[in-house]
């Protein structure tokens, strides 16, 4: 089909770019953008799809990345079979969570994720005996080249996408919509809002849970403070979702690759250009300038998001056709 | 055992009693009209006979099955349809993806749920603008939608709240067209309208309520000559 061409042209790309290109570097960065694929489509499912915000989707990452770490240090079963159960042990936090807190509609639910975000970074920092609390969990990673990660990462990420697409364009998915759009209409045309609700959380639950036991097995170690974070991972998800655009398909996909860019091009001073003046003039001004860039990609992402939310508040996929005219000059087909 | 029965129907907000002891029953294939002034409590028993919120006291029989108090995606798979007096469209959804919405509640597939909700698009007149997203309709095309959507969920019992309400007199003259061309396709209806132009000449009866409680019911020729009803209506000079 001619719309899923640009999809499969970019999986293919995607499939052949670690032959093409061997850096460590950018296949970091590429197994980043991919895990935020994965996060960001989750996210989208529950909150852009079914319209239940949440800000605690930390929580199942951090749930799916201890579930595999946990069970290595305490079982010694590889974290690759904690991979395959990650999503299943976030999906068992999301739904008794999503049976208590969805009778409360839009801004309570959002506090109450916001809530359950938190209270498990405290239980899994308290718990120490269990968890190793601040100390973390430290494994040993399986594979010394990026390669298998960056495969695994893809692999993850054109799953979920694929799944999530499913369910999207069949009865769940136009049920989930009527429940975002007017709950009540919803119920009365025979939809049973609590199910839904429920079924949509567990499948945002589950693919964000994979993404955080797969971030477990590729970083090799993960604390408290790291993957419950609530602007690393519960902000971030919805950052990449509203970049991209909210309620579509592909734009987390988008959204991931635009945020890992932007925060990385501020992470590494503009791509080291501080530091090349630096060396090139000598002056000592430019380092300490890089320094201040290094730390703005906080405050990169926030001049994003009012940029965006200002001149296209369906994001870059949602509002394509008013890029294509106003940026490209393109009338529209139709 | 009547087709559709409420026996008693109370409900009370705090100290408020907005349905006080309604009772009426509905044979299969009739139009049954409610009326009553702002206030008097009619929106409210639809809302209780459709399970958006159970009523304080009292009993909702349909096809001998007592069903109040259930909550209302199960009222809809009974066979209970129903449109808001205030419309609610899913706005960001076109007209067609709206009804299929509603045809999913029959249907499982796709392409069943896709088929029975052109068909029901093209009962309901509303074909020029099923690509159309729903928030951009005007408000007959709204209207309509609405009873679109419940006809796709295949009642056998349509609770129409105020359709004609908001419309020029030609939409309203084509609304009260497409309501007998529903019951001539077999499905019972009850209606709640304000037009009385609209409501006497398509119901087969009338049951007025007023403060909550009935105060007539009959032809629509015995109910427009009840004192109580040209009172509530009117005031006591005519009465």
């Amino acid at each position: 089909m001619k719309k899923n061409a640009v999809p499969l042209v970019l999986l293919a790309v995607l499939a052949v770019f670690p032959l093409v290109v061997t850096s460590d570097y950018f296949l970091h960065l590429m197994i980043l953008f991919l895990l935020w694929v994965v996060i960001g489509s989750s996210w989208n499912v529950l909150a852009g799809y079914t319209g239940q915000v949440s800000f605690g989707h930390a929580a199942f990452f951090g749930v799916g990345a201890y579930t595999a770490g946990l069970l290595f240090q305490h079982l010694q079963i590889s974290p690759w079979w904690g991979m395959a159960l990650g999503g299943f042990v976030a999906a068992l936090i999301g739904l008794p969570f999503g049976a208590i807190c969805f009778p409360l509609r839009g801004a309570y639910f959002a506090l109450a994720s916001l809530a359950l975000g938190e209270g498990i970074r405290h239980i899994a920092t308290i718990s120490e005996s269990f968890t190793g609390g601040m100390m973390g969990i430290m494994i040993m990673p399986s594979f010394v080249s990026k390669t298998p990660y960056y495969y695994i990462a893809l692999g993850l990420a054109a799953l979920s996408v694929l799944s999530i697409q499913l369910v999207i364009r069949t009865k769940p998915g136009y049920y989930f919509v009527s429940i975002r759009e007017d709950q009540d209409a919803a119920e009365s045309l025979g939809i049973d809002t609590t199910l839904y609700k429920n079924a949509s959380l567990a499948l945002s639950s589950f693919w964000t849970g994979m993404a955080g036991a797969f971030y477990m097995n590729y970083m090799g170690f993960v604390d408290p403070h790291v993957v419950f974070s609530l602007h690393d991972y519960s902000v971030m998800a919805i950052l990449v979702a509203i970049v991209g655009g909210v309620g579509t398909i592909y734009g987390p996909a988008v959204g991931a690759f635009i945020m890992v860019a932007v925060q990385e091009f501020f992470r590494s001073g503009f791509f080291g250009a501080f530091d090349y003046l630096g060396r090139v003039t000598g002056s000592s001004s430019f380092a300490s300038l890089s320094e201040v860039v290094r730390q703005a990609h906080v405050l990169g992402f926030g001049i994003l998001v009012v940029v965006v939310i200002l001149f296209l508040p369906n994001g870059i996929v949602g509002d394509w056709e008013k890029i294509r005219r106003n940026v490209f000059r393109i009338q529209p087909t139709r | 055992m009547a087709f559709f029965r409420v026996e008693k129907l109370v409900k009370q907000f705090g100290g408020l009693t907005a349905v006080n002891e309604v009772t009426f029953e509905v044979e299969k294939g009739e139009i049954f009209g409610l009326i009553g002034p702002n206030g008097s409590g009619k929106t409210t028993t639809f809302n209780m006979i459709s399970g958006t919120y159970p009523p304080t006291s009292g009993k909702v029989f349909f096809k001998g099955r007592e069903i109040q108090g259930r909550k209302a995606n199960r009222i809809c798979h009974l066979g209970i349809g129903r449109t808001f007096q205030v419309v609610r469209p899913l706005g960001r959804m076109t007209v067609l993806d709206n009804v299929i919405a509603a045809a999913f509640s029959r249907e499982n597939t796709m392409r069943g749920a896709r088929a029975h909700a052109e068909k029901t698009i093209a009962f309901c007149g509303l074909e020029p603008v099923s690509g159309v997203l729903a928030k951009s309709l005007p408000i007959a095309g709204r209207k309509r939608l609405e009873i679109a959507r419940a006809m796709a969920t295949r009642p056998e019992l349509l609770l129409l709240d105020e359709t004609a309400a908001g419309l020029n007199p030609t939409e309203s003259l084509e609304a009260v067209e497409l309501i007998r061309k529903i019951r001539e396709n077999g499905t019972t209806i009850v209606i709640i309208e304000h037009i009385m132009r609209v409501i006497m000449s398509i119901s087969d009866r009338i049951h007025a309520i007023n403060f909550g409680q009935t105060i007539a019911e009959g032809t629509p020729s015995e109910v427009a000559a009840n004192p109580q009803v040209i009172e509530a209506y009117l005031g006591t000079d005519y009465a």
